[in-house]
């Protein structure tokens, strides 16, 4: 429900790189999205592409790039994405393991056509 | 001739919005304040939680509360009859607080009066919890007429929740809600998440959340 404001949050975080490119134009937006940012994936695509149509930005496509949750091994320090909520260590077995990601919301990249 | 150029920027998305958290946190702190973000389902009982939370005060603490609604200042008037600065943020429509909703809100009292501020987000399981407000802990409510199921379908907020609160538990021998199974799925998503069981209605575990409470409120004074 809040991916409407995600989308355009994401817009203005591109436009303020777009200042300093003058006469470039956005191509693409390459975000990484972690699966406990709280952010419907395909909603979040559908109201980028509403919020471009009719914008400066038409055509500007959006790259997401999904991150599982990870954890790390305490024991090994092997990091691995964690599934169904087992956060055993695939590799040895350890049990004690911390949190690496899964809650990123950040814009990674951005592809500009400069004339 | 166009070029196609890439430009790495690595920028969080809510960047502005946790810039305005990262303040609030710091004036938080500098002024020993505790600061608690409810979070639940429409319904799931954040109002009659935080009435009965004030009532149990004593008259003059230093506590105040923010309820946010996309419409009405309903739960502002339910708040207001216990004698503490309450506001009511309506959002118009938004489905979460942000951090710049409550700095503006908080902008009405001085925060030198108080040591407690409790903010009742939307009601909403998902929006909220990408939020960060400058709180000390988010605490996440779920009554047992929901599913047992939803620490799981809405990881998100379990995740970073510090404190699960069971309410409604008089309802237990009316709806086929296992308390077993909502506590071993929130332990699933987040293993030291501390989880209290109680009513509203006839007042059982609220002990033990006033407990939680003033053990939060008396580390929080100690630390500078």
């Amino acid at each position: 429900m809040h991916e409407l404001s995600i989308a355009q949050a994401i817009l203005e975080t591109a436009e303020a790189t777009l200042r300093q490119h003058p006469g470039a134009r956005l191509a693409k937006v390459g975000l990484r999205l972690g699966e406990l940012a709280g952010v419907d994936r395909e909603s979040l695509a559908f109201c980028f592409e509403v919020l471009v149509r009719d914008s400066a930005h038409a055509g500007a496509q959006l790259q997401i790039d999904w991150q599982p949750l990870t954890h790390e091994c305490l024991a090994c320090h092997r990091e691995f994405p964690v599934r169904d909520w087992d956060r055993r260590c695939p590799g040895c077995g350890a049990g004690e393991t911390r949190f690496r990601s899964g809650r990123e919301l950040e814009v990674a990249y951005l592809e500009l056509e400069e004339p | 001739m166009s070029q196609a150029v890439q430009d790495p920027v690595a920028r969080k998305v809510l960047n502005e919005n946790d810039r305005i958290a990262a303040i609030l946190r710091s004036r938080f702190q500098q002024r020993g304040i505790l600061c608690l973000n409810f979070i639940s389902s429409p319904g799931a009982g954040k109002t009659t939680l935080l009435e009965r939370t004030l009532a149990a005060l004593p008259a003059g603490d230093r506590v105040a509360v923010l309820t946010g609604d996309i419409q009405t200042d309903h739960d502002a008037r339910r708040l207001a009859t216990y004698g503490f600065p309450v506001q009511q943020i309506t959002t118009a429509g938004a489905c979460h607080l942000d951090a710049r909703m409550v700095e503006k809100a908080l902008s009405a009292w001085n925060l030198d009066d108080l040591s407690l501020i409790l903010i009742e987000n939307v009601g909403n399981l998902v929006c909220p919890s990408s939020y960060d407000l400058g709180e000390d802990a988010k605490v996440v409510i779920l009554s047992v007429t929901e599913g047992a199921d939803k620490p799981l379908k809405y990881p998100g907020i379990f995740h970073r929740a510090e404190l699960m609160i069971l309410s409604k538990i008089d309802l237990l021998p009316y709806v086929p809600f296992s308390v077993e199974e909502a506590r071993r799925n929130a332990r699933k998503v987040r293993p030291e998440i501390e989880i209290l069981e109680l009513s509203c209605t006839t007042g059982e575990g609220l002990e033990g959340w006033s407990s939680w409470l003033a053990a939060r409120r008396a580390r929080r004074l100690k630390v500078p």
